[in-house]
């Protein structure tokens, strides 16, 4: 299987962990990840805020780049990288007037471009091939953290139950865990607000991490570079809004599957966590990370 | 040589400002056959008319074609001028410069080349028209109401108040509907159940009303004046004569915990049932599904100890086919159901309920008497938060009408809230509060003035439970967007209202139109409210749009009148556009072989075998006829027929040819 790939800026500075766990899932599950060539930033976050046009062309561009290269799939890791691509496809295929100013200034035609997907959507694919390659099952107790742009809004994404969403719960369980039913699967984290207002993070964390606690996770699984770190980076700012501390780990969903396919700490990056990857023990308790 | 005359409206602005209707006059003068064309600014008035008739007198026209609007909205009224002016009816045709050329084009030179066109057509059209007759049928001074409602029930008793039999069809097993599970209704407060109940005794004791509860229209054939009815009655598996409705058979039944519908699930039932002592008729229904005798061939305790004997485990459904003159649709609504709202807990917490749940609490007949207490643990709840909304506008996840009823009544729960839970703390979340009607804005007021319910203008995101306590999350708009989070003890959804399930296969049962959310549609949205697009059947209530019950009961009776009204002639007249076979001099009799290849294509059974006889009695020829009381002239036998020996009166192949020639 190929598929396309486009890291993103998080997946080559903040989260190479989640890079490096979907490179070794990747290639565990035979899946061949061509980057994009000559990627250009999606325009996350300032983009769409400064100038609608660019906000679409940006994408827009790289779509055309990886059509060009022969893909028709496109997987973007991160979720923000993910909305961008997956909502200027939409703005192109329903707005006629959006694409014609945005073949104007890329001074190109614009004809079908590949598919945008997320990863869960790409590891959904390839789900019963995950559950017939486990070495050792992941006996946890997790919270799976959708966040706010992996499944909405539901017109662009296509998921349906966006509010409910239940993807990587079907992953988690497909390699041997337990997920939890809980209140804030699609509450936000405070994305970006990580750098500019870290205290709206710890309070919209903290929630998250109450309920989640609450309920007896003993991790949270993400597939969200913003999520994890909001979760992982910030937990100091988090914690001091909690009544009780929590040192439950925040997992990439590729590291999860990563465990479970038997893939070394290493190779999954959970050396790179601020909260340190541990579980509580039990019979077939995973190793702890040194 | 024809003699037509061509009448061009402006229409006002609507024809006049997009195409140029001095030179489609100048262009029709031109055309064979035209001895008159002019054009007017409005060919509907009174002068326009006179100018028609005038005309049709001074200039000896035997032919008039009106180049205006749709047919459908003016063809009766120019047929009538033009009858008036001493020609046939059927001699005055429309070319439809409306709707089919100036309001879908831009103007310019090609859509005053289309109107000519238009013109030409329908000038091709009338040269070869013949005088025709309307054609004149009996009506069955019968009505079916379908629905036992508030509305059916309104109309059946109008109908039957007028002298003419209605049968009330009713597929539960009592009448009353949603109404009758209501507590009291705004904006009086009055209780439902006081005002409903003796109309539902007034229906049952009715002379020429015939109800059939806990039965279903099955097929309805025939047309205006001149339905036949299939009613599938459904066993009851009593024999309604000798039960008396005492009740002992519900005590007795082993099985006793099934949901009871009508207090919404919130107290259980016995297997055989009465939905509620107020029921109309009080005789009880045994539930199939439910029964231990059905599920296991044992029990029949029921039998044993009914004191007048009355249970009939062999019981069948029956049917009855009826003739009808009229119908009228009042089949009502649903709500959307809890589980639909992820974002509110897909039904999983006992305590988020939706309104008619509501009203089953707050009623004095239902499973708490009266008493606000929550279905999870009776407790009662000191801090209640309304959702108005909660489907309703809403494109993406719900429906995007307003469901109309929902402002008035969750008001009215947060009063009688206030009401029945003092020192409770009430919340209304709303988007607007829509409460246009007599007396109703009055009602919100007093709910916020005096009963100090909380109404905060904003949309509620999620509904969850922390530590066993549901919280709802959401914003204050008011407030500069600022987010708010109460802790509830209950949740109340004002769910969108619906369309009934198996509505949209009724409206194909019946040949009705409907919209994209499964309501009837109206012949037009202003001028006929209560007609349907069939003739003959008519709506009444929430079958049609969201509606409360004023307005559900003013509908049900204009139903009422227009069947009144189409009962009050003698007899029908139908538009003679129907399919004709041919007639020949013997010793062809008709060209028609006998094939009926027509009689499979005819949708109406309305073609005929008939047998051509020689005086002594012997068959020479069997031919097709049409039966002119069921074609609706739809040409489908024309096609159809391989030796071209039916036509079309009005729509003759003649005709058609000419047509299409012209441009």
């Amino acid at each position: 299987m190929k598929v396309g790939y486009f890291p993103g800026c998080s997946l080559q500075g903040s989260s190479r962990d989640f890079a490096e766990s979907l490179h070794a899932v990747a290639k565990a599950l035979s899946i061949e990840l061509c980057e994009v060539p000559e990627w250009n930033c999606c325009g996350a976050s300032s983009g769409h805020m400064i100038e609608h046009l660019v906000s679409v062309a940006l994408p827009i561009n790289v779509l055309l780049k990886a059509q060009k290269a022969g893909l028709d799939q496109v997987m973007a890791p991160c979720a923000s990288c993910y909305n961008r691509l997956a909502t200027a496809s939409h703005e192109i295929a329903h707005s006629p007037t959006t694409k014609a100013q945005v073949e104007k200034v890329l001074q190109t035609k614009i004809g079908k471009l590949p598919r945008v997907l997320n990863v869960v959507e790409l590891l959904a694919q390839v789900a019963d091939q995950i559950s017939a390659k486990v070495s050792k099952k992941f006996e946890q107790t997790v919270a799976c953290y959708y966040g706010c742009l992996l499944v909405r809004p539901a017109k662009i994404t296509g998921f349906d139950r966006t509010e409910d969403p239940v993807e990587m719960d079907k992953l988690v369980a497909a390699v041997g865990g337990k997920s939890i039913d809980w209140n804030f699967k699609t509450e936000c984290c405070g994305a970006s607000f990580s750098v500019s207002k870290t205290s709206v993070v710890g309070r919209l964390g903290a929630k998250i991490m109450h309920d989640a606690v609450a309920r007896k996770a003993e991790a949270i699984v993400v597939a969200c570079p913003m999520c994890h770190s909001n979760l992982d980076l910030r937990r100091g700012e988090i914690n001091q809004r909690l009544d009780t501390k929590t040192d439950i780990p925040v997992l990439f969903i590729t590291q999860v599957i990563g465990l479970a396919l038997g893939l070394s700490a290493k190779e999954l990056g959970l050396g790179r966590h601020f909260v340190p990857v541990t579980f509580p023990a039990k019979p077939a308790a995973v190793a702890a990370v040194p | 040589m024809s003699r037509v005359g061509v009448f061009i409206c402006h229409c006002g602005e609507n024809i006049a400002g997009t195409v140029d209707v001095a030179a489609v006059a100048k262009a029709a003068m031109d055309m064979p056959g035209v001895v008159h064309a002019v054009e007017y600014k409005y060919m509907c008035s009174d002068p326009g008319q006179t100018m028609l008739k005038d005309a049709i007198r001074d200039k000896k026209l035997d032919g008039v074609v009106v180049a205006a609007c749709s047919p459908r909205m003016h063809e009766p009224t120019f047929r009538r001028t033009a009858e008036e002016g001493g020609i046939n009816p059927y001699q005055c045709e429309m070319a439809n410069l409306r709707e089919h050329c100036s309001w879908v084009h831009e103007k310019g030179e090609a859509t005053t080349a289309k109107a000519v066109d238009l013109v030409r057509i329908q000038v091709e059209k009338v040269k070869r028209n013949h005088p025709l007759k309307p054609i004149r049928v009996p009506i069955t001074k019968k009505a079916l109401v379908l629905g036992g409602g508030i509305a059916g029930i309104q109309a059946a008793l109008d109908i039957a108040n007028t002298g003419s039999p209605v049968l009330l069809v009713e597929k539960s097993p009592s009448i009353g509907g949603h109404m009758s599970q209501l507590s009291e209704t705004f904006p009086t407060l009055d209780c439902s159940q006081c005002i409903l109940t003796p109309r539902m005794v007034e229906v049952a004791r009715h002379p020429l009303i015939t109800l059939y509860t806990y039965s279903e229209l099955e097929k309805l054939e025939g047309f205006i004046g001149n339905f036949k009815a299939t009613i599938r009655k459904k066993a009851r598996k009593i024999d309604e004569k000798l039960c008396n409705g005492c009740g002992v058979c519900q005590q007795k039944c082993p099985v006793k915990k099934i949901p009871d519908q009508f207090n919404e699930g919130l107290s259980n039932r016995a297997a055989i049932y009465v939905p509620f002592p107020q029921a109309v008729p009080n005789k009880p229904v045994i539930d199939l599904d439910n029964c231990t005798y059905y599920k296991t061939g044992k029990c029949k305790a029921c039998e044993k100890l009914c004191p007048t004997k009355a249970i009939r485990f062999d019981q069948e459904d029956q049917i009855e086919v009826h003739d009808i003159g009229a119908v009228v649709l009042a089949t009502g609504y649903k709500t959307m159901p809890v589980s639909n709202f992820s974002e509110y807990g897909y039904g999983k917490y006992k305590d988020v309920i939706d309104g008619m749940k509501f009203e089953r609490l707050a009623s004095a007949s239902g499973p708490t008497g009266g008493a606000i207490k929550r279905p999870s643990d009776g407790k009662t709840p000191e801090t209640i938060v309304f959702i108005a909304c909660a489907g309703s506008r809403d494109r993406l996840k719900g429906v995007p009408y307003c469901s109309k009823i929902c402002c008035m009544y969750t008001a009215k729960h947060a009063m009688l809230y206030q009401h029945k839970v003092h020192g409770g703390k009430a919340t209304v979340f709303y988007m607007d509060i829509r409460a246009a009607g007599k007396n109703y804005d009055e009602f919100v007021r007093r709910a916020v003035e005096e009963d100090g319910v909380k109404y905060v203008r904003g949309r509620v995101s999620r509904v969850f439970e922390d530590n066993g306590q549901l919280v709802v999350k959401g914003v204050d708009t008011l407030l500069g967007a600022e987010q708010v989070e109460i802790r509830a003890d209950m949740v109340v959804l004002a769910t969108a209202v619906q369309a009934q399930d198996g509505a949209e296969e009724l409206a194909q049962t019946l040949h009705v139109s409907y919209d994209p959310y499964k309501f009837f549609a109206e012949a037009h949205p202003k001028l006929r409210p209560v007609e349907t697009n069939t003739a003959g059947i008519f709506l009444a209530g929430a079958c049609q749009a969201p509606r409360d019950i004023p307005d559900t009961v003013a509908q049900a009776s204009g139903a009422a009148v227009k069947v009144a009204g189409l009962f009050s002639q003698p007899e029908l007249t139908r538009e003679p556009i129907i399919a004709v076979v041919d007639r020949q001099p013997p010793p062809v009799f008709s060209h028609c072989v006998g094939c009926f290849l027509c009689k499979s294509a005819c949708p109406y059974q309305a073609i005929e075998e008939e047998s051509i006889k020689n005086r002594n009695g012997d068959v020479l020829k069997v031919v097709a006829k049409v039966n002119p009381g069921l074609c609706q002239g739809c040409g489908t036998c024309v096609s159809a027929c391989r030796t071209k020996s039916i036509d079309l009166q009005g729509f003759s192949n003649e005709q058609v040819f000419a047509e299409l020639m012209s441009i």
